[in-house]
């Protein structure tokens, strides 16, 4: 059943002005693009499962956003949502993915041989590497406004065909709402565990609900592959070990998810896919790839270097603490991922962060020996 | 469970094919207009009511005492004249399991008919709150003449402050779980519009939270007026957080002693108060205050929700009937230690909080002492019973003083038969 504020018919009473939601002290993408017209064009609308306008922009609108930071304001309750709301969320892609413009085509190549080098970062720096991406299952809502049925659905498909993965991809599934407390503490201590959504961003716009049900997270038993079950997305896959080798990370990242989109289509189902989004994921800031490969990296020098922001933007890498987003790097390590999702394919994300990572690593080196680094400025990519 | 699942849902093997042949637009148009998006008739078919039933086993709150299985499956498919479901009404119970020693409500109505369309839910959820009430047979009594209330004058040396509170609903607006923008707007604009014509005593002063300037923001703190967005999760999962702050404001007479809630946790939070231990002044400046705004309302059109079943109709549960809360700041150095305390508390229907109010915990040895019951007794009846409670908690504490012993009083009777 539809969640959230749906009874559409009853706002129409209300003219679009007496709806129009106040956005003056707001910034994020959805507060930038909407106006009363687009407003007035859209609220009447549904997509087939009755997700509506205001479905889409509540979690903008809850959340005015930060003056430094441009939050998206927006979220997808299913696949359709990106048709139906187009004449919004196509200037929110391309606001926030750089120009991609409605009639762009997304590549997708998960082909791991395509990727040059990559398996000798240096691991006096490169402290692990990791891959993470989402997928979204086609005929479901997503998580905004999935029903618990639904949402119980995906998680026992995701937990039939997890099952049969063999190999060094051979793992286990522990549900959120039955695990030990010995089990708890171990997916804690391999910081596997992910735990009820505080953010506001995230619950204003519903994922929250029926919280633990339907939740959980499978790993293999080697703990280098690991997927989260309805999240914030479907699934969220994740790829990651110790050290420098982003080649073995995406080798395993690109077989895991093949193996998987395989056995869900064994039992009829497929991933949300098209030829302009990519892969359609809840978050527009996802769509693409939903891609971001990084790694935790020692540059204690090059951080404190004033063109290091500079160096970043122009490899089309963004940098974060090493609790992830939003949080401060700790002893001069910082973990360093693409900035894009959408527009580029998997093989050209992961290899933006091979080369730069590596151009990183040679700028830490001559900054400890006391050179200077101008020589090796990259050009915008 | 999964395999009929996957049984149930074969047809997409077709889709599935034309996207491995690579044909990944048709496979999209393919889902697109057979099976893909599914439209909520035919998700009512695919998924029974009990592939939704919320998994309830580790709750402790009235909802999940009170719903089966049978019930959801009969109520699940229901929507209110305002289109609202039995989900969104029991959300808020479903993500707050509750707390094992507090019993939490779970459940929230988004309009007046939620309390007659899911009527098989709350009914009994009513009958678990309010002490055995039956809406189906029971009538509630509604009585604001505050000249019945005696003896209503206390000791200041013992009681600091005295308050009573209620809630009310435009009749006709969804109610904050529910309501879109334009409604709250409208429960704004109808509630200050009638405020404007209070006079005298009552004359005074609309500021919206959105608007207000920091001078008049720190002013509405120092008097304890402002309130905030909730942070509770029992209100925030109920959506009546959204848009926030959005027509939401606080009203108040110059005097500070009469004091509008809109748009927080229901239309409207209605409040008399003041310094001291004239509950009397407090109660009448109360009801005569209720009743001009709601003869403002009728001038325009506008009545409360209100019926003979239920009394007043406000968001949550526990608040039917009279939806009010008479209380007083008290100190009871002496009886606060006696552990006959909590017993007497109970049996005059009575209950303490601390005097930061709900969940919070008493400083020194001042107590909120307020009537513990909301329904099935009408407004003098319950502030009454507040009055004659504290007056005896405060012989209570002379007698203690003086080294006198102290009796438990008996239990009042629960219903008027």
């Amino acid at each position: 059943m539809p969640f959230g504020n749906t009874h559409n018919k009853l706002k129409m009473n209300y003219s679009s002005d007496q709806e129009y939601p106040d956005l003056s002290k707001h910034n994020n993408h959805m507060a930038k693009v909407l106006t009363p017209e687009i407003y007035e064009n859209l609220r009447d609308k549904e997509t087939p499962s009755g997700f509506t306008l205001d479905d889409l922009i509540q979690t903008g609108v809850d959340n005015p956003g930060h003056p430094f930071i441009m939050t998206v304001g927006c979220v997808a309750g299913d696949e359709e949502s990106y048709e139906v709301f187009k004449e919004l969320l196509d200037p929110v892609i391309e606001d926030r993915h750089g120009g991609y413009k409605p009639s762009d085509k997304h590549k997708t190549d998960l082909n791991p041989d395509n990727l040059q080098g990559g398996d000798d970062l240096d691991p006096n720096y490169v402290l692990s590497s990791r891959v993470r991406t989402g997928r979204s299952v086609r005929g479901f809502c997503l998580p905004p406004h999935c029903s618990r049925g639904e949402r119980r659905a995906i998680e026992n498909l995701s937990i039939e065909s997890l099952d049969l993965l063999d190999g060094d991809l051979k793992g286990k599934y522990f549900a959120l709402k039955n695990m030990t407390e010995e089990e708890q503490q171990q997916l804690i201590d391999d910081h596997f565990l992910f735990d009820k959504p505080v953010s506001p961003l995230l619950l204003a716009s519903g994922m929250a609900r029926d919280w633990p049900d339907g939740r959980g997270i499978w790993h293999n038993d080697n703990k280098t592959f690991l997927v989260w079950v309805n999240e914030e997305d479907h699934l969220r896959v994740i790829s990651m070990q110790k050290g420098g080798n982003m080649k073995e990370v995406f080798n395993r990242f690109c077989t895991g998810l093949t193996k998987i989109e395989g056995l869900f289509k064994e039992r009829g189902h497929e991933f949300m896919w098209n030829e302009h989004l990519g892969y359609v994921l809840t978050c527009p800031s996802n769509l693409g790839t939903g891609l971001r490969a990084g790694v935790h990296v020692k540059l204690p020098n090059l951080s404190k270097h004033d063109k290091f922001g500079e160096v970043l933007k122009r490899l089309r890498l963004q940098k974060r603490g090493t609790g992830g987003v939003d949080t401060a790097a700790v002893g001069g390590v910082f973990d360093i991922s693409n900035a894009d999702r959408l527009g580029f394919s998997e093989v050209e994300l992961v290899q933006m962060v091979v080369d730069g990572v590596n151009l990183l690593v040679a700028m830490e080196k001559r900054l400890e020996g006391g050179d200077s680094i101008d020589d090796l400025m990259p050009e915008q990519k | 469970m999964a395999s009929s699942f996957t049984r149930l849902i074969s047809s997409r093997n077709t889709a599935a094919l034309l996207a491995s042949l690579g044909a990944g637009t048709m496979a999209t148009g393919f889902l697109m207009s057979e099976n893909g998006p599914l439209a909520a008739d035919k998700k009512t078919k695919l998924y029974p009511p009990s592939s939704d039933f919320p998994d309830l086993r580790k709750h402790n709150n009235c909802m999940a005492a009170a719903l089966t299985p049978a019930i959801y499956a009969k109520l699940r498919d229901k929507v209110t004249p305002n289109n609202w479901t039995l989900d969104q009404s029991i959300q808020t119970g479903v993500d707050n399991p509750g707390h094992p020693f507090i019993k939490t409500v779970g459940c929230v109505a988004g309009d007046e008919e939620s309390y007659e369309v899911f009527a098989e839910l709350f009914d009994p959820v009513i009958k678990d709150r309010h002490n055995g009430y039956d809406p189906r047979t029971m009538k509630h009594p509604t009585d604001l003449d505050s000249s019945k209330i005696t003896n209503a004058v206390f000791d200041e040396n013992y009681v600091l402050s005295s308050r009573v509170r209620t809630g009310r609903s435009i009749r006709g607006l969804s109610l904050p779980p529910a309501c879109s923008r334009a409604e709250r707007r409208e429960v704004e604009r109808v509630v200050v519009t009638a405020l404007a014509g209070l006079k005298g005593d009552l004359a005074g002063r609309y500021y919206g939270l959105g608007d207000m300037t920091e001078k008049e923001q720190q002013q509405l703190i120092d008097d304890h007026f402002l309130f905030d967005k909730p942070v509770s999760p029992l209100l925030t999962c109920a959506f009546m957080a959204r848009d926030w702050p959005d027509a939401r404001g606080i009203w108040h007479n110059n005097e500070k002693t009469f004091l509008i809630w809109v748009n927080e946790e229901d239309h409207t939070r209605v409040i008399s108060m003041e310094k001291g231990g004239n509950m009397k002044r407090v109660f009448e400046r109360f009801c005569r205050g209720l009743k001009q705004v709601e003869h403002l309302i009728q001038e325009r059109g506008w009545e409360f929700m209100w019926n003979e079943r239920l009394g007043y109709i406000l968001t949550c549960p526990s608040n039917l009937g009279t939806g009010l809360r008479a209380g007083v700041h008290v100190r009871l150095p002496k009886l606060s230690q006696d552990p006959r305390f909590s017993k007497i508390l109970d049996n005059l229907r009575l209950q303490k909080r601390g005097t930061g109010g709900v969940d919070t915990a008493a400083t020194g040895d001042t107590f909120d002492i307020s009537n513990n019951d909301r329904l099935g007794k009408s407004e003098v009846e319950l502030v009454q019973l507040l009055v004659d409670g504290v007056n005896h908690l405060i012989e209570c504490e002379k007698k203690l003083e003086k080294g006198q012993d102290i009796k438990v009083p008996a239990p009042i009777t629960q219903f008027r038969k």
